[in-house]
């Protein structure tokens, strides 16, 4: 599909807008926001025939509902924050409303003094322009989703920085919300991890809706760098309303002997696309993918992935899972990508989809493509239904069918929901699954 | 329509060799309608296959080139200098001296008997071919079974025929289907009536070689209920061809309770564009298993796929790939389930050697309101040097009721330290890596009809020749 020119100038003309109310930003975060502009207004749309978009549909994709740059005015602000509660313990924690920070719990004067830079971007571009030039979108989105990547550059207006100099290790995380909140509201959370050599952080990001019935299109991006040896531990629960068009665009670089995990918890969205590049670029480094997703009703979840070996000796370790009911539909396309040189790889690639319904559907598209012969590499991917008889079997112990279903899917989830390290972490997100549950009952 | 000769420009670049062609029949080179009305001219054939053909050039001609995912090698393909039919009485008047050396070691080697080497070449044989063609074709007619060459087939059988004709694999399939129901020419027709039996393995051994030019070979397998055959095409043989583009298309249809089984051990000069479309209905309670073997080929593109269209009917494909430098193994498999409690199997194996690239491609398509479905993909892939590639592309839909499917997939190299073991044992490194290779696709070639399996074995060795040190 193609946008309609009333929706392309309708966009070019919030941009314009945008770029008025960006008076004292400097002058190369304005240009570089502009050529991402024009950028995201000569790549084509999406079609099904792209292959990155294979099984999706792309006709849920159209921005004419949303409101771009809008002023937002965000009534109950207070409320959103008490709202911001997933952890009591945090290094710090910025609560954003359509892209506003509506709450900044800045770090420890002891971090601070240590160097640690937790800003958000906002207040970043005056203060922070060395380090935004050096690592600010400077992950390619090369999953299929680059034009939407070009208009979270035009448009973002703020988010979290995260920085952590040589040597320091943190161990409460930094938390980062994102609330959609108005009616046709356009958002573009940003969150950029940078972690020196031998440095060790968490950091956990929650993107909702403050109620159920706005239609909101968010459009986020994370990038990680993690340097020589760091740690970098990231979580994303995402139970934006149904009634939300959402995109992630997630890209990590991984250097030598560093260690990157992501997990994402997917629950909400009517239609939700998720990238996730892991780029192993040093030797000896360790990168986990982690992720579940609940679909429902006419959910669609599209996850792409790609794991690039570019140096020998690491280890990669993707694990998909989902569950499916009415006519949700999944998408899992993945690639274990090792090139020329990285020998020792071992990497693994697994996706399992259970269906809960006859009329949810799954799609599998796990892919290697090996250019190292010194490697050990699988994937593998199952889609299958509950067996009759474990529900039998519960069900002759007095549980009620729903029920036993809906406790073999949280059994199901917690071969990913273990690895969260964080128990409290992994309590919210088991929250969050039975509430998709519970809804279902009401 | 050009009816001259101009000289044949076709890339010789590895074991092939130049003789003197003298045809009875040539349609020239390019494609265009002249070519096909020159083609039905020969073959004296009926008008609605005419018709047929003409419009398929026309979609063929419409059809891009399979770009987005499709190796970029495709591109190379210069249509307008390929000659789309060669045909006649005396066509090979060459000598087992023009054989090349190294093509006469290599048969050596691969312990083919004189008399079968030289028609292996092309260089005689006609008459002994013939003969055993003929041996089978009265054993197997006396059940009923027709078994004939396609062109007879539309010929003297046209009620059953022209009833499955194009109907597994359409025209507009792919733009290689398409080419190929244009120009095709040569292949099997057969016909297996309801219960019977067919003890013996039918061969295309023979009959391919009768049609030494059949670049466009087209078969058609019709199993009718409850019958058995089994049927094999190619040789184990390096095939020195002088065609630079091999596009068939097979189809399969098994009627219920039917069993076809179809096994291909290809070895395609490293020239070869390899570019077929294999396809198989199986209804109610059928069996279809491929068994493919490609070795050789400059690119092979093959996904042999079953429409599982009856209740319990299975699909199979057991595949074996081998890509040595310069050359790309595109293979895989399709399992299109289609009735309850269908169930359907591929293992795939492929092995790398050098800059030789193998690539899995498949796809497994549960739709909803289908209950009972299962399929098992396994596929594992062998990486001989550094240099080596492979790549695993599979695609998975499943939705319905109590259907589940699982595919897994590992790439590896030979363990070193079996590789070590052996050398302790006094065999060389070259040695070691051969055996390693034979036992990774063990327990596939043990499906394979004996002989077959025993060249395989053998051919494999041969491959692996200089692959290491």
């Amino acid at each position: 599909m193609s946008e309609s020119s009333e929706v392309v100038s309708k966009i070019r003309e919030a941009f314009g807008r945008h770029i008025e109310d960006l008076d004292t930003a400097p002058s190369w975060w304005k240009d570089a926001k502009n050529e991402a502009f024009e950028q995201f207004s000569t790549l084509p749309m999406p079609t099904r025939k792209d292959e990155s978009w294979r099984f999706a549909n792309v006709k849920n994709l159209g921005l004419d509902a949303f409101k771009f740059a809008a002023l937002p005015s965000i009534a109950d602000a207070a409320k959103l924050v008490e709202r911001s509660d997933f952890l009591d313990a945090y290094s710090g924690r910025f609560v954003f409303g359509e892209d506003q920070t509506l709450k900044a719990d800045r770090v420890s004067p002891e971090l601070a003094e240590k160097g640690v830079i937790w800003a958000p971007l906002k207040e970043a571009i005056s203060k922070h322009g060395e380090i935004l030039k050096d690592y600010f979108m400077k992950q390619e989105a090369d999953l299929g989703s680059a034009k939407f990547a070009a208009l979270h550059h035009a448009f973002l207006e703020n988010g979290a920085l995260l920085y952590v100099p040589k040597g320091v290790e943190i161990e409460d995380p930094f938390v980062v919300y994102n609330w959609s909140i108005n009616e046709g509201s356009a958002i573009f959370p940003h969150t950029l991890i940078i972690a020196e050599e031998f440095s060790k952080v968490r950091v956990v990001e929650a993107n909702l809706s403050a109620s159920d019935e706005t239609t909101a299109y968010s459009c986020g991006v994370n990038h990680i760098f993690a340097g020589v040896g760091a740690s970098v531990d990231y979580t994303l629960l995402q139970n934006f309303n149904e009634k939300t068009l959402g995109f992630q665009i997630n890209s990590n670089i991984a250097g030598k002997d560093s260690n990157v995990k992501t997990l994402s918890v997917n629950v909400g969205c009517e239609h939700y696309r998720s990238e996730t590049h892991g780029q192993i670029k040093g030797p000896g480094s360790k990168v986990e993918m982690l992720s579940l997703a609940v679909a429902d009703y006419d959910q669609e979840i599209d996850q792409r992935t790609l794991q690039t070996h570019s140096a020998p000796n690491a280890v990669s370790d993707l694990l998909f899972k989902n569950a499916l009911v009415d006519n949700a539909k999944t998408i899992f396309s993945g690639l274990i990508k090792v090139d020329p040189g990285a020998q020792q790889t071992d990497a693994y690639q697994t996706n399992r989809n259970l269906l809960l319904s006859n009329s949810a559907e799954a799609n599998s598209l796990p892919g290697l493509e090996i250019d190292a012969n010194d490697v050990k590499c699988s994937h593998g991917a199952t889609t299958a239904q509950i067996d009759d008889e474990e529900i039998f079997y519960m069900k002759a112990r007095g549980i009620p069918e729903n029920r036993a279903q809906e406790l073999i899917v949280y059994g199901f989830f917690e071969e990913i929901l273990n690895r969260i390290d964080c128990e409290k972490l992994a309590d919210r997100a088991r929250e969050i699954i039975q509430d998709k549950f519970r809804k279902r009952l009401r | 329509m050009s009816t001259e000769t101009p000289d044949i420009q076709i890339d010789r670049d590895k074991g092939n060799f130049r003789y003197t062609e003298s045809h009875k029949y040539d349609a020239g080179v390019g494609l265009n309608e002249g070519v096909i009305d020159y083609i039905c001219d020969v073959k004296e054939e009926d008008d609605w296959i005419r018709e047929f053909r003409k419009k398929a050039l026309k979609v063929f001609h419409s059809k891009p080139m399979p770009t987005h995912w499709a190796t970029k090698d495709l591109e190379n393909i210069d249509f307008d200098k390929i000659r789309y039919y060669l045909a006649g009485a005396n066509r090979a008047s060459k000598s087992w001296d023009d054989v090349p050396d190294d093509v006469k070691q290599t048969f050596e080697r691969l312990g083919i008997p004189e008399n079968e080497r030289k028609f292996l070449a092309g260089v005689e044989a006609q008459f002994d071919s013939e003969a055993a063609y003929s041996n089978i074709k009265e054993s197997v007619g006396k059940q009923g079974v027709i078994f004939v060459g396609s062109t007879e087939g539309l010929l003297k059988h046209p009620e059953i025929f022209r009833k499955w004709f194009g109907k597994v694999i359409p025209t507009g399939d792919n733009k290689f289907s398409a080419l190929n129901s244009a120009v095709f020419s040569g292949g099997s027709f057969i016909y297996v009536p309801p219960g019977v039996k067919v003890k013996h393995p039918l061969q295309a051994y023979f009959r391919i070689n009768a049609e030494n030019f059949g670049q466009f070979e087209r078969t058609l397998i019709i199993a009718d209920e409850g019958s058995e055959v089994t049927y094999m095409e190619g040789c184990t043989a390096p095939k020195f061809d002088t065609a630079t583009l091999h596009s068939a298309v097979v189809e399969l249809v098994a009627m219920p309770g039917a069993k076809i089984e179809y096994i291909t051990v290809q070895n395609w000069a490293s020239n070869v564009y390899n570019l077929v479309t294999k396809r198989a209905i199986a209804h109610e309670n059928a069996t279809v298993k491929w068994i493919d073997c490609n070795i050789g080929s400059r690119l092979t593109m093959k996904y042999p796929g079953v429409v599982l269209k009856g209740k319990k009917a299975r699909g199979e494909v057991l595949s074996i790939a081998l890509a040595n430098d310069g050359q790309h193994q595109d293979t895989g498999a399709k399992m299109i389930h289609a009735a309850d409690e269908t169930t359907s199997n591929i293992i795939s194996k492929s092995i790398s050697i050098g800059k030789g690239r193998s690539t899995y491609r498949g796809q497994v398509h549960m739709p909803k309101n289908l209950k009972g479905c299962k399929n098992n993909t396994e596929c594992d892939a062998l990486l001989i040097n550094n240099n080596s590639r492979t790549d695993t592309y599979p695609a998975i839909t499943v939705r319905g009721d109590k259907n589940a499917v699982q595919h897994e997939a590992s790439v590896s190299k030979v363990s070193a330290e079996q590789i070590f073991y052996m050398q302790q044992r006094g065999l060389s490194e070259g040695e070691a890596m051969s055996l390693s290779v034979n036992g990774f696709v063990n327990d596939l070639t043990r499906q394979f009809p004996m002989e077959y399996s025993v060249e395989l074995k053998r051919l494999i060795e041969l491959e692996m020749e200089g692959s290491v040190g």
